[in-house]
């Protein structure tokens, strides 16, 4: 079947239209100088732990690596400053699991490790995946999922389309948007790489309709024949409206295809990128230099000057806020991540994380949240839910402990965007119930 | 530092609450409130303060004695009693009207455990607690437009001379829509009502797939019925019943595919009443017999998940 370039999105079932607030989408991203130390956890990714390979008073370089696993979703970890490993010290992560971290004590010289060579040439699928693993490239739009697993599609799987994530629906978030401003080129030689290695001839790039600009800027890349030599890249405006960078969601929104339950983008031929995986990509097969520096949107209430950072993966959010300016007035919420998904946190000692796109810090007015109470039956939660759940009832059955119900309304197929919470007038909490609900259930079945 | 707030996402929220929502449906109501004091005098504003102070104080009172979180700020309770007034004709006594917040409210609402947990629509199941206690009161129509109350002039309602036949004159279809004839406080001006259900699609608060499915399956029922279909939708409780009452988010369900099987069992009732059944009126009756077959309705309509694959009949595999 000819595959097609579509003009315009497919229609896609609920969301919520929420502020955008992107306050920091025409300031350019600044570089911070590095910090004192860096904090590297050893879970930054989906999977399994990785295991400290270096030892307390080891010297390391920028881009050595400092943690690895065998296992296979699992993603290594590289000092993000050059210095000596202070300690193999225990950091409680936003989610409340403990876990081993490498603290390295900046020499703030930022020496690159001598070892790194830009790997050869890549040209096989194998070749594709061993230069994703040795990246320690994670999704980077806020997931997490380790990019090598993405990236080695079983031989029965038949890609036909790759989408480009640039859909950015999380309010407040814009490194992206600075991604795709500041660096399209770079993206466009990414997309020209994997494409070609993993034979895929049609590619989208998704994007908000709240970004004219970056439209426009990936538009003249991706329509510039000597860029897109095949007319293979195209841009395809999305309807502002969250959560049109679910992956789910995305990819029916691009293509019209739904991805079954339990099932992933690849079993309907798709690969899902994030614009900033991409990105990282292409500067890795240029340069060999593994994931240690991240984008960030530092925006709330609470924050002097809220601007995209570029900085070192590990370095405490407080170090990053004071590189902000500091805080304008006491920070009252603290969340990774956008203010639809993200997790608050408990203090900014915690490090920025790989698959971290934003740190924001609300101030006492916006970290205020409803006090709930009774439901109503209005179903906004329902008209909301972009998974044709019935966000209400789960409630209820999670309340309940009703494993049973919670299942025949199929909760595992809640992604938690949070667009029913947001809209629920009585202002349940209807994410944290069905999370609750969702852990009953994984509970159950390990029980059998 | 000081202590951070952690709680689980979304971080934001919409602004609308259920008291925004409440006010937005008493805002809605507005136009039908000033029509019936148009239409039928200072007394409709009497009726209105009533049943409006009695349903509010049944809701304080009940919560206090349940020991409950007090809710009369979620403003549900001044919808409840509007929408009862609305149901009433204007020559009731306000007694009576009083005794019907308090069965909307005490027994209707509360006593299964308060908003969001009522089975039936609370006002119009007073209205027909009250109908059938006091049949003759209820049915004490005065002509619109003759504010003395009373030695006024009665009348009968549009369906009342429909159904008994008496060979007295139809209203125009111009003074069915602007509300010219007898009947209850709010149900004669469509015009207020339609306008009052623009500002509720408008501002979001209902979806109009439950209006105007009831409306259209009435209409086509009424044509099928050799009835005449404006005359249907313009005369009787229709209009308030479609737009006010078969929307309360309690008693209608939360789902579309429910929804839409909710409004066609209002619409064919309804006509089917005003047809075949003993009484002139059957808006009333179909919306509370509908709301009760609600969880029945969520249970068959239930929507599919997003990308669940069709079970295949067992043994097919």
């Amino acid at each position: 079947m000819e595959l097609t370039f579509p003009k315009r999105p497919y229609h896609t079932h609920g969301g919520a239209h929420v502020p955008h607030h992107k306050n920091t989408a025409h300031m350019e991203t600044r570089v911070m100088p590095p910090p004192a130390e860096v904090t590297l956890p050893m879970t930054q990714h989906i999977g399994v732990p990785c295991k400290p390979v270096v030892q307390k008073g080891d010297h390391v370089y920028v881009g050595t690596k400092v943690a690895d696993s065998s296992a296979y979703v699992s993603a290594p970890i590289h000092a993000s400053v050059s210095g000596t490993v202070k300690e193999i010290a225990k950091v409680m992560m936003p989610g409340g699991q403990v876990v081993d971290a490498v603290v390295i004590a900046s020499d703030g010289r930022m020496e690159r490790d001598p070892a790194i060579q830009p790997p050869e040439e890549i040209r096989t699928k194998r070749q594709l995946y061993e230069a994703a693993r040795e990246s320690g490239l994670v999704g980077l739009g806020g997931a997490g999922f380790p990019a090598h697993v993405k990236l080695n599609v079983p031989e029965d799987k038949n890609i036909d389309t790759l989408i480009v994530n640039v859909a950015e629906c999380e309010p407040y978030i814009t490194s992206d948007h600075r991604e795709a401003l500041e660096n399209g080129k770079n993206v466009l030689y990414g997309i020209y790489k994997i494409k070609e290695i993993l034979d895929v001839h049609r590619v989208l790039i998704a994007i908000e309709d709240n970004k004219p600009d970056a439209i426009e800027a990936l538009r003249k890349i991706a329509d510039n024949p000597e860029m897109d030599p095949n007319d293979e890249v195209r841009v395809l405006p999305l309807h502002a409206r969250y959560p049109q960078g679910a992956e789910k969601v995305l990819v029916q929104a691009c293509t019209g295809r739904r991805v079954p339950i339990g099932r992933l983008p690849a079993d309907i031929g798709c690969l899902v990128m994030n614009i900033a995986s991409v990105s990282f990509f292409a500067s890795y097969m240029k340069t060999g230099m593994p994931l240690t520096l991240k984008r960030v949107t530092v925006d709330g209430s609470a924050v002097q000057n809220p601007q995209n950072v570029i900085v070192p993966i590990g370095t405490k959010i407080s170090e990053l806020m004071e590189f902000c300016g500091g805080y304008k007035e006491e920070p009252k919420k603290i969340i990774m991540g956008g203010p639809m998904m993200g997790v608050a946190v408990t203090s900014d000692e915690l490090p920025v994380l790989k698959q971290n796109n934003g740190i924001l810090a609300f101030g006492e007015q916006e970290a205020q949240s409803m006090e709930p109470t009774d439901c109503i039956r209005c179903g906004r939660c329902v008209a909301a839910c972009p998974m044709h759940l019935l966000p209400t009832r789960l409630e209820k059955y999670a309340e309940r402990k009703d494993v049973e119900a919670l299942k025949s309304l199929d909760v595992m197929n809640c992604m938690e965007c949070g667009c029913c919470a947001y809209s629920c007038p009585a202002g349940r909490r209807l994410v944290q119930a069905i999370r609750l609900g969702k852990f009953y259930v994984r509970k159950d079945g390990a029980k059998k | 530092m000081n202590k951070l707030v952690v709680s689980s996402s979304p971080h934001f929220h919409a602004k609308d609450t259920t008291s925004s929502i409440m006010l937005d449906v008493i805002i809605a109501l507005t136009p039908a409130m000033i029509a019936s004091v148009i239409l039928f005098g200072f007394r409709a504003a009497v009726i209105i303060l009533t049943t409006v102070a009695s349903c509010v104080l049944s809701e304080y009172v009940s919560r206090i004695v349940m020991k409950r979180r007090q809710t009369v700020g979620d403003l549900s309770c001044v919808v409840t009693g509007v929408l009862l007034a609305m149901n009433l004709p204007v020559s009731i006594s306000p007694l009576i009207a009083a005794f019907g917040g308090v069965i909307a409210i005490v027994v209707v609402k509360q006593m299964f455990g308060g908003i969001g947990q009522n089975f039936v629509n609370p006002a119009l199941t007073a209205r027909i607690i009250l109908m059938n206690s006091f049949p003759a009161k209820m049915t004490a129509w005065t002509a619109p437009m003759d504010h003395s109350y009373f030695d006024a002039m009665t009348t009968a309602t549009p369906l009342g001379i429909l159904s008994e036949g008496t060979g007295e004159a139809l209203p125009s279809y111009l003074d069915l829509f602007l509300g010219n004839t007898g009947g209850c406080l709010g149900e004669t001006c469509a015009l207020a009502l339609l306008l009052g259900g623009v500002y509720l699609v408008v501002r979001r608060v209902i979806s109009p797939v439950i209006p105007v499915t009831y409306l259209a399956t009435a209409a086509v029922l009424s044509l099928v019925l050799g009835r005449d279909p404006l005359f249907d939708l313009l005369s009787g409780g229709l209009m308030l019943g479609a737009i006010f009452m078969a929307t309360d988010y309690t008693t209608s369900p939360i789902n579309f595919g429910a929804r839409i099987a909710f409004a066609v069992g209002c619409g064919v009732l309804t006509i089917l009443i005003r047809e075949f059944g003993s009484l002139p009126e059957g808006v009333s009756y179909s919306i509370v017999l509908m709301n009760i077959t609600v969880p029945l309705l969520e249970r068959a309509f239930k929507p599919r998940a997003f990308g669940s694959v069709r079970r295949r009949k067992a043994g097919a595999k």
